[in-house]
């Protein structure tokens, strides 16, 4: 546990350094708080004490803000050799895979921690359903932790970082909207099993205040299988 | 901690990088790794240290397998990687923090290790400066300060002193040198007169086998089949010592080098030596014999010799 925290640890470092962090964070407020309170069906056109407005929007930019700081994660270290250094220490290669996907995990949270004044605000002016707004921090966090998760593995099968981006949004995309879009033009069971595969019906079930085990077992599992193929695809240096 | 290696193999597609290799380094020796580019000395360490799986055969390290313990031994090896890898965008101290937490340096420790490591790798100016900033030479010594932070027991070093310059590679030898005393120390590298200084024994390798395994000298006293001596005779025409000299029976082949400097060049017999019957001969007609220099062998001939087909 340790050893993973002293890798999350440089990682954040490292994203903080290297502005990543500043840049993300000052964007992500940006884009929220404008659609949120300015412009659009922002909060004071629709006249209704709600986040939902920010929770659409915040479900759009951290899709494309979270391949923006995975992609690094492991190309980097693969195009310049230091993944060499850092596998040859004491730490297996799980631990570089959870140490990095929590370090961006970290850093998202930090973000969405920085919106809870837009919570605060609207509970001070209206009649706010604080179950549902915990609700919709959940979802974020936990489509957050699939995307970095699917943004780490494709970190992990190339060494370029632009080439991890795109794929990431490739993946990416057939979770946010595809699945969904085919799942209506399909009946019977392929639509069944399109619309479960699709994040946002997901997403949309919990951030609209049911917390359900389906969804939650939904999530964990892309997390935890874009954790084992990111393993998998840095273990298998040691079978060709 | 004893380093034993049997039968290593390892494949890339249809080419063998190392083929059968087995070899022992123990405790208190260092061990040169030679051989051309493409040899398989960074393949052999790569499998050594873990990073590639193993082909086939066998690394052991103490009595456990690095196949099944890898996870284990880690922590007891200390490696600096070919091209000497960083993390550019981080300071020194951070980089050597973070290398000692890794490894497991227990937290009280980590400050006066890392301390003793700037003050050994002559740092203490740059400990300040991000990686990035620093000259090749000191990202060097940074990569050996970050082998050797948990104070290994086995060190690996590929190509430790390149991009150092000559102060630095004689601090380098020497640091290796004194590590060596009590540690499992395994080094490859290109530069020949650095293996003579700093290494108890040599091992060439060619095309991923072994080619040659000893010390310095035994290897030459291998490769030496006949003596070469450079002589320089005055008072006496050069025609008249050239015969005179290829009289002496021990005497297989004499050619003259600079006729008006009356500079020879001797090769005895196979197993035979000149020295004394030259210096008899310069007596017995009055010459006087300015210059005698045996000619060694020299590695290069050797590693030449022995990695070239």
């Amino acid at each position: 546990m340790h050893t993973i925290w002293v890798i999350t640890k440089r990682e954040l470092q490292s994203f903080f350094d290297s502005l990543i962090a500043y840049i993300m964070l000052v964007l992500f407020l940006g884009f929220s708080g404008f659609f949120t309170w300015l412009y659009g069906s922002d909060i004071f056109l629709v006249g209704q004490a709600s986040l939902e407005g920010f929770f659409g929007i915040a479900f759009w930019t951290l899709f494309f803000f979270i391949p923006a700081l995975t992609m690094r994660l492991l190309a980097e270290e693969k195009k310049t050799g230091t993944i060499e250094m850092l596998l040859t220490k004491a730490v297996t290669d799980r631990q570089v895979v959870i140490g990095k996907f929590l370090s961006t995990f970290l850093l998202i949270s930090v973000a969405l921690a920085f919106t809870i004044p837009y919570a605060v605000t609207i509970y001070n002016i209206g009649n706010l359903d604080v179950g549902q707004v915990i609700c919709g921090y959940v979802g974020l966090l936990l489509m957050s932790g699939a995307y970095i998760s699917i943004g780490l593995y494709a970190s992990s099968v190339t060494n370029n970082q632009i080439v991890a981006f795109l794929t990431a949004l490739f993946i990416g995309l057939f979770f946010h909207l595809i699945f969904d879009v085919l799942s209506g033009n399909f009946t019977g069971l392929v639509g069944q099993v399109l619309s479960t595969l699709s994040l946002s019906n997901h997403f949309e079930s919990i951030s609209r205040g049911v917390m359900d085990t389906r969804d939650l077992i939904y999530f964990f599992s892309i997390i935890l299988l874009g954790l084992f193929l990111s393993e998998l695809s840095l273990t298998k240096r040691n079978l060709d | 901690m004893d380093i034993r290696i049997e039968n290593l193999s390892k494949r890339y597609g249809s080419q063998k990088a190392v083929d059968q290799l087995s070899f022992e380094v123990k405790t208190g020796e260092i061990l040169g790794f030679l051989g051309p580019n493409g040899a398989g000395k960074s393949t052999t360490m790569k499998m050594i240290t873990g990073y590639i799986g193993i082909g086939g055969g066998e690394v052991r390290i103490g009595d456990k397998s690095v196949q099944e313990y890898s996870d284990d031994l880690k922590k007891h090896i200390g490696y600096l990687p070919e091209n000497n890898p960083l993390y550019l965008d981080m300071p020194v101290i951070d980089y050597l923090g973070f290398c000692a937490a890794l490894q497991g340096v227990a937290k009280e420790k980590i400050e006066e290790r890392i301390r003793l490591m700037v003050r050994m790798c002559g740092l203490n100016a740059e400990k300040h400066k991000k990686i990035g900033e620093l000259s090749k030479g000191f990202r060097q010594r940074v990569g050996l300060a970050q082998a050797m932070i948990h104070d290994p027991e086995i060190l690996i070093l590929d190509e430790p002193t390149t991009g150092l310059d000559p102060n630095q590679i004689v601090e380098i030898r020497k640091l290796i040198r004194e590590l060596g005393k009590e540690k499992t120390v395994i080094l490859s590298t290109h530069i020949l007169p650095e293996v003579e200084a700093t290494c108890d024994r040599i091992l060439i390798i060619n095309k991923g086998k072994i080619v040659a395994n000893g010390t310095a000298e035994s290897l030459r006293k291998q490769a030496t089949g006949q003596e070469i001596l450079k002589l320089r005779i005055e008072d006496g025409t050069a025609d008249q010592i050239l015969h005179e000299l290829r009289r002496i029976k021990s005497v297989d082949l004499v050619e003259v080098m600079d006729r008006s400097m009356n500079r020879f060049e001797l090769q005895s017999r196979t197993g035979a030596s000149s020295k004394r019957e030259v210096f008899k001969l310069c007596v017995d007609k009055g010459w006087v014999l300015t210059e005698l220099i045996p000619i060694e062998t020299r590695l290069e001939d050797i590693f030449r010799n022995l990695t070239t087909n």
